[in-house]
């Protein structure tokens, strides 16, 4: 667990110095921006814009960090060789794998933590006082958090056995095709012979379900989200990425560096 | 000597290409050796030879396609052994974004030292390899040789008792190079056993208590650099210089002329009847020396006689 932690906390010090935390800058002006509009040409509905304009704000800044960063990971280290002095230390491939995985984790906690403060803040200059449903809001930041900790598992997985650019694609493609996962297991195609029917929905079971992730729409109506849906997707999560994670150090464990 | 410090027995390492990984090209052929403990073993050979392969394996940073090694009576496959082993890569590079003395306290924290112990290590090391006062800049303003220095610092940072060194004099000028000899010197004298590859005989013949020729993947030759080319001479060289305008003799046609002074080599059995027509036609002698031949020498035959079989093979299709 030690090296773990020591790979994790320089992976996060990496993102600081190569400044991936500078985004942050780009979301205040958004949330400052769209603050000064909705409070001139919205009446009623200032929350249901500012949480719906906040929360896709914070996935989609969330999603390229974890996207082009997470697939970064590994294949940076590869590529400039810095991976050769680290593998020569007493630390395991699976443990420099974890550690990488944390650091980028907790440094999209900390993004989406000061995003979700951002959010706040315009919240509160478009409707005072903030009142107690305000805080769904913030369940809702953390399944996005739990969706793109998922995201960086499946970038990582991609980048231990193919390049870069094909990691994208394919980290990009099971997000695609996870966001409509839940369309596929209710597939009912006219023209589709039963064979395929179940194939589609075989295949939909082992995307990430990341309808499950989604509650913004209840959220900017003010609605709650209920307990079980967020224990429910934590466990999901939990288990989806050490799954994930375990297949891509089997992979990075017999990978040989060039 | 101990006992070895790093067994290698029948290592091989194929690496596919061409269409759909199918073709295979054998980088190392069944290398077989050994490394005493406390002995400074060269490992020489041409670039591509298998020096980078043969340590890469060893490091587990690729594997073998079959064969086994052990470092200190482990298995190359227990890194845990890596708390005992320092490894410079070959032309290394670091993170960037770190300082030297941030690079070198991450690393020395694999190595379980205390804050205080990671402290003093690193400015000392920094102070060994010259480079105190370089050690608040970011990594991404340094020299190749600067990294090369950095690369030998972690490299011994937490005092292993072997240390791999592949390459460490590539990128350094004559005194970084001599630092470096200095170092491995050092670790010679605290008893550590160092393996280091190279393509600078010179060094090797001045470091080494026995030498590695690898060639086309295949050990050629384990020995003293003593060992390796022979103790027979292969003549004698005089030096020698001629007054004023002398008459032309025969040594004088066959030297070759430095300045006012004339070199010429012959035979063990000329070397009397050389030196008597150098007396007669008043020639000063300054010096007579055997010529023996050196690391170079027997490096460069074996790589020509590799080229030569490959050429062969390649022209009878076999």
């Amino acid at each position: 667990m030690k090296n773990i932690w020591i790979v994790a906390t320089n992976t996060f010090r990496e993102a600081v110095r190569d400044r991936v935390l500078y985004n942050l800058v780009f979301f205040a002006l958004l949330m400052m921006g769209a603050a000064i509009v909705v409070g001139q040409i919205s009446i009623g509905i200032e929350q249901t814009v500012i949480v719906s304009l906040g929360l896709a704000a914070i996935s989609v800044i969330g999603l390229f960090i974890a996207v082009f960063i997470g697939v970064g990971l590994v294949s940076k280290e590869m590529d400039k060789r810095t991976l050769y002095a680290l593998l020569a230390k007493p630390l395991k491939r699976w443990e420099f794998l974890l550690g990488k995985y944390a650091g980028l984790v907790m440094t999209l906690a900390v993004n989406t933590a000061a995003m979700a403060v951002g959010l706040y803040a315009a919240l509160w200059t478009v409707k005072q006082p903030l009142v107690e449903s305000d805080a769904y809001v913030f369940v809702a930041v953390y399944l996005i958090l739990l969706k793109l900790a998922l995201i960086v598992a499946l970038a990582m997985l991609f980048s231990c056995f193919t390049t870069p650019f094909l990691a994208i694609l394919f980290t990009g493609g099971m997000y695609v095709a996870g966001v409509f996962a839940y369309d596929l297991r209710t597939i009912q195609g006219i023209n589709l012979s039963a064979t395929i029917v179940k194939l589609v929905r075989g295949i939909s079971y082992l995307l990430p379900n990341f309808q499950n992730f989604n509650v913004t729409g209840a959220v900017a109506h003010g609605r709650g989200v209920p307990g079980s849906l967020v224990w429910h997707v934590t466990v999901y999560t939990v288990v989806y990425c050490a799954v994930v994670l375990a297949g891509a150090s089997a992979v990075f464990a017999r990978r040989n560096l060039k | 000597m101990k006992g070895a410090a790093i067994e290698i027995e029948n290592l091989s390492k194929e690496y596919p290409y061409g269409f759909l990984n199918l073709r295979k090209k054998m980088s190392l052929e069944n290398l077989s050796m050994q490394v005493e403990s406390g002995e400074v073993f060269g490992f020489l050979g041409p670039n591509g030879a298998g020096k980078s392969t043969t340590i890469k394996l060893l490091m587990r940073l690729i594997f073998p396609t079959s064969g086994t090694a052990r470092i200190l009576g482990k298995s190359i496959e227990d890194v845990s052994t890596h708390q005992r082993i320092g490894y410079l890569p070959e032309q290394p590079y670091f993170y960037d974004y770190l300082t030297a003395g941030e690079l070198l306290d991450y690393f020395a924290r694999f190595h379980r030292l205390t804050a205080n112990d990671r402290c003093v290590r690193v400015q000392r090391i920094l102070r060994k390899v010259g480079l105190e006062t370089a050690k608040k800049m970011q990594l991404r303003k340094y020299s190749k040789g600067m990294l090369q220095r950095v690369g030998m610092a972690q490299a011994i940072l937490h005092e292993p008792e072997v240390v791999v060194l592949d390459e460490p004099m590539s990128g350094l000028d004559p005194l970084g190079r001599r630092e470096v000899r200095d170092i491995i010197l050092e670790l010679k004298r605290e008893g550590r056993t160092v393996l280091f590859s190279t393509h600078i005989l010179s060094d090797a013949e001045m470091l080494c208590d026995r030498v590695g020729v690898i060639v086309g993947g295949k050990l050629r030759g384990v020995g003293t650099p003593g060992e390796m080319v022979g103790i027979q001479t292969q003549g004698m060289e005089i030096l020698f210089e001629v007054q004023g305008a002398a008459k032309r003799f025969p040594l004088l046609d066959r030297a070759t002329r430095t300045g006012e002074r004339y070199r010429a080599q012959v035979s063990e059995s000329e070397l009397y009847g050389a030196l008597d027509e150098l007396r007669g036609a008043g020639a000063r002698i300054l010096s007579v020396a055997q010529i023996k031949p050196t690391l170079e020498d027997f490096f460069m035959h074996l790589v020509e006689a590799d080229r030569a079989q490959a050429s062969a093979v390649e022209v009878t299709g076999k």
